[in-house]
């Protein structure tokens, strides 16, 4: 067995901190999406621009001050401390806190596209027909913008299991809470474990490969349906 | 200006009638309406595009909320901005057929056409799945998606589907626009079965002037978010003041009911009520009693002092001088026969030879008269 | 026409000139050894003439990096058994390398009160977090390692262990006080002989095995005189007092 049970527990942690990251995102992005996509307000254009800005930042910076405000002395550590919960570095939870961070503009851009491109209609068509706001959610929104969660949920999940900066700077390589694949990538170069390493990224090599092939072919599927 | 500041007339107060006020503000753009339309039968919301038509429908379904409104409809309140009272769109019992169907693209027509049925309670269900069906004839289509129906098609589909939430009020956004001729010729007669099996007032947005004249019974002319008038059809379209009667190609509308056939030349015979007056007019053989409706250009209807007896024409009528009004060098006169009204228009000279005075009876020689409801 | 070809052909000649003088280092530092090394940049560079380049990371990445063909002229490893590696695997210009300091570990908080000058912080246990760096990449962590066992605490303070990647990165846990202390490089905190911030206890050299950091010229760069300058520049008396004042020891 060229892996060691370090790394098969960093990827079953990677797999899980993935899932939670796609599944909470989805729930958190969807509004924002939803917002942006309907809004006439001045603050669409600031708020999505700081929705992207994950896309231009290098991790590390989001990592760096993920660090600083989640400590002990920083806004967000002071007031989970205040709350009882303690501070969220070197956490899991930290990590998905980050994640969320990191992963945002993969799942709020395909979400919003996909709204844009349902328009008014469907949705005045469902009010004259007698549904509320939050029945033409469920019953029109959704599975209209079905293509739309699919991508964001792959992306989303891709996304996060390629992580490594924000992990970097916030995770402090804890076996089972924080270290994740691509920190334990990282371990197994510098402590010149070639082979495994090799082992771990190729997983990642083929991993993505599969994503981006079941998110294209998906992809033309839907656009023959369509 | 309306009068915002007087008191609105108690919702509970049920004359049948609908009454709304609108006063949208835009950039560019003002509508400000103020109607009391009949709770029964058609009323055609007419006028060019950019006239505040759709922006008006809007406001009746509650899909746009105007600054200042007040919308009363068969005794209940949907709105009135002084009470600071708004009932959505969606607790409106509206129906609203969109100018492009805007069908569900997910959802199969049955599933389209059940979207509206299930969210009212059973009891206010008053029309069946199974009667709009075959209104409509759409029964075929049931597990069709939308994205395989044709123009018209999806047209009757979005009408079915407005008709079976039991609507109060139907709300038509030029539903045949999108339509071409023959496509229109097709929904059209289901529109008509509409408005003669089903006792729900509709509002119909249109800009065209045929549509207008064979489905209202109520006409409003809008003009740049303006009511430019609001009357009954046949009594508007011959107002002298409004662009109809002006128009080059002025018509009149005249109502009458089938009481022969003459099978060898293929000429159907109208009865025009209140008159023993009866025109003739190429036609195939319509049910004895039938009511249809004719209109009549202005300028297909000369006059004579006597009658005419060798004369092509088919239809030669006694008919009653009204009024009468200067378009430039001719005149348009508004003529009536029995309680139908027609417009004739002729040179200003042919009125002074003929020494045209109100009251006064002369021929009405008709050269065409086409059939707008068969 | 003729006066910017003059004036290029002017400047050319000086680069041409200037070429011939001076050359390029280009170092891979350890992270430990950042400060005092950018302390003696600007000194090696005026007394030699020789232009300095450096690189600043963990010791593995780099081993793995001149593998693969990096261009570093010299490197300055936080521990002796990459540079002895390298030489075994005949990377390096044969009989260069030499140790450049010893490295010292110190306990360091940034709260200026939480250490005492002793391990009684560390043997009380009252904190949540303690920063060490990876002990299997870097030296400093291992050394921190051996520190813990011989305390006996090793068990007790496992779960509260947090890494670093680097030395570096350990120091970063601590200083924005996200560990309240940690096993750092003296070096990180130590300066002109004294203690810059925080409170710390400087682990007794005879509680870990020596932290000797060795240096070697890599093989391509075996005529390059920059890169023999800057290691007889490390091996001299004013590179001396600038590495003993950050809290190393000398050889």
């Amino acid at each position: 067995m060229p892996l060691s049970k370090n790394d098969l527990d960093a990827i079953l942690l990677t797999l899980e901190l993935a899932s939670l990251t796609t599944l909470l995102l989805l729930i958190i992005g969807t509004p924002i999406a939803l917002w942006l996509a309907r809004t006439d307000s001045w603050l669409k254009r600031p708020v999505g621009a700081v929705v992207a800005l994950p896309l231009v930042l290098p991790p590390t910076v989001i990592g760096f001050y993920l660090l600083v405000s989640m400590g002990p002395n920083g806004f967000f550590g002071q007031l989970t401390q205040s709350l009882g919960l303690g501070t969220f570095t070197f956490t899991f939870t930290g990590l998905v806190i980050g994640s969320i961070f990191y992963s945002l503009p993969f799942v709020v851009q395909p979400l919003q596209n996909a709204f844009e491109a349902i328009g008014r209609g469907p949705l005045e068509a469902a009010a004259t027909l007698r549904a509320n706001p939050w029945d033409s959610f469920f019953s029109v929104v959704l599975p209209l913008a079905r293509p739309g969660f699919i991508t964001a949920a792959i992306l989303s999940f891709a996304h996060t299991i390629g992580e490594f900066g924000v992990v970097l700077m916030i995770g402090g390589n804890i076996p089972g809470k924080t270290q994740v694949v691509s920190v334990q990538i990282y371990n197994h170069v510098e402590t010149m474990n070639y082979a495994q390493a090799h082992w771990l990224a190729g997983g990642m090599v083929a991993f993505s490969f599969i994503v981006l092939l079941a998110l294209y072919s998906g992809r033309s599927t839907r656009m023959r349906t369509l | 200006m309306f009068g915002f500041g007087k008191a609105p007339p108690p919702a509970v107060h049920d004359d049948g009638r609908i009454r709304a006020r609108f006063l949208v503000r835009h950039p560019g753009f003002t509508l400000d309406v103020d109607l009391d339309l009949p709770g029964r039968g058609v009323s055609a919301l007419f006028g060019h595009s950019g006239s505040g038509k759709t922006s008006c429908l809007r406001c009746f379904a509650g899909l746009d909320r105007p600054q200042q409104g007040y919308l009363q409809v068969a005794g209940e309140l949907w709105q009135d901005s002084e009470r600071g009272f708004f009932l959505p769109a969606h607790k409106r019992a509206i129906g609203y057929v969109f100018q492009d169907a805007n069908l569900f693209p997910h959802l199969s027509v049955r599933k389209n056409l059940e979207y509206g049925q299930r969210r009212i309670p059973a009891a206010q269900r008053k029309v069946a799945l199974d009667q709009a069906l075959q209104l409509l004839g759409i029964d075929h289509l049931l597990e069709r998606m939308p994205s395989a129906l044709s123009g018209g098609e999806r047209q009757r589909v979005g009408i079915a589907r407005a008709l079976v939430t039991s609507p109060r009020l139907l709300l038509m956004d030029e539903p045949l626009a999108s339509l071409d001729l023959k496509r229109k010729q097709e929904v059209l007669p289901y529109l008509e079965r509409l408005h003669e099996e089903l006792d729900i007032p509709v509002l119909y947005v249109s800009h065209a002037p045929d549509e207008v004249a064979r489905l209202a019974d109520h006409l409003v002319l809008l003009d740049e978010g303006q009511v430019h008038a609001s009357g009954p059809l046949k009594e508007t379209l011959l107002r002298a003041d409004l662009p109809f009667a002006s128009d080059e190609d002025a018509e009149a509308v005249i109502d009458g009911q089938v009481c022969a056939h003459d099978a060898a030349y293929d000429l159907l015979e109208l009865q025009l009520p209140g008159s023993e007056a009866r025109l003739r007019l190429p036609h195939a053989a319509l049910p004895s009693g039938h009511r249809v409706r004719v209109k009549i250009k202005a300028r297909d209807v000369s006059l004579a002092l006597n009658r005419a007896e060798d004369c092509s024409l088919l239809n030669l009528l006694l008919a009653t001088v009204e009024s009468w009004q200067a378009l430039d060098a001719q005149m348009l006169l508004t003529l009536r026969i029995g309680d139908q009204r027609l417009l004739a228009r002729i040179t200003r000279y042919s009125f002074d030879q003929l020494g045209i005075h109100a009251g006064q009876a002369l021929w009405a020689q008709i050269k065409s008269v086409s059939l707008l409801a068969p | 026409m003729f006066k910017p070809l003059k004036h290029s052909l002017f400047v050319l000649g000086l680069v041409f000139a200037s070429g011939a003088i001076a050359d390029e280092v280009k170092v891979a530092v350890a992270s430990n050894f950042t400060a005092p090394m950018q302390a003696m940049a600007p000194a090696f560079e005026k007394a030699t003439g020789h232009k300095l380049v450096a690189s600043f990371g963990a010791t593995g990445q780099f081993y793995a990096q001149i593998n693969n063909g990096a261009p570093f002229d010299v490197l300055l490893a936080a521990d002796d058994t990459t540079p002895a590696r390298l030489e075994r695997e005949g990377m390096t210009v044969p009989g260069s390398r030499f140790t450049y300091a010893i490295g010292g570990l110190v306990l360091w908080s940034a709260d200026a009160s939480y250490l005492d000058g002793t391990d009684a912080a560390l043997k009380a246990g009252q904190f949540r977090h303690l920063s060490i760096a990876n002990p299997k990449a870097a030296p400093y962590g291992l050394a921190a390692t051996q520190v813990l066992a011989k305390q006996g605490l090793s068990e007790t303070v496992k779960a509260k262990l947090v890494e670093g990647q680097n030395i570096t990165q350990a120091h970063q846990f601590v200083s924005s006080g996200n560990a309240e202390l940690g096993f750092v490089a003296l070096s990180q905190v130590y300066k002109d002989g004294q203690l810059s911030s925080g409170s710390a206890w400087i682990v007794p050299d005879a509680m870990y095995d020596p932290i000797r950091q060795d240096a070697v010229i890599l093989k391509q760069s075996a005529n390059n005189p920059a890169a023999v300058a800057l290691v007889e520049y490390l091996k001299g008396p004013e590179a001396a007092k600038v590495i003993e004042s950050f809290g190393y020891k000398l050889p």
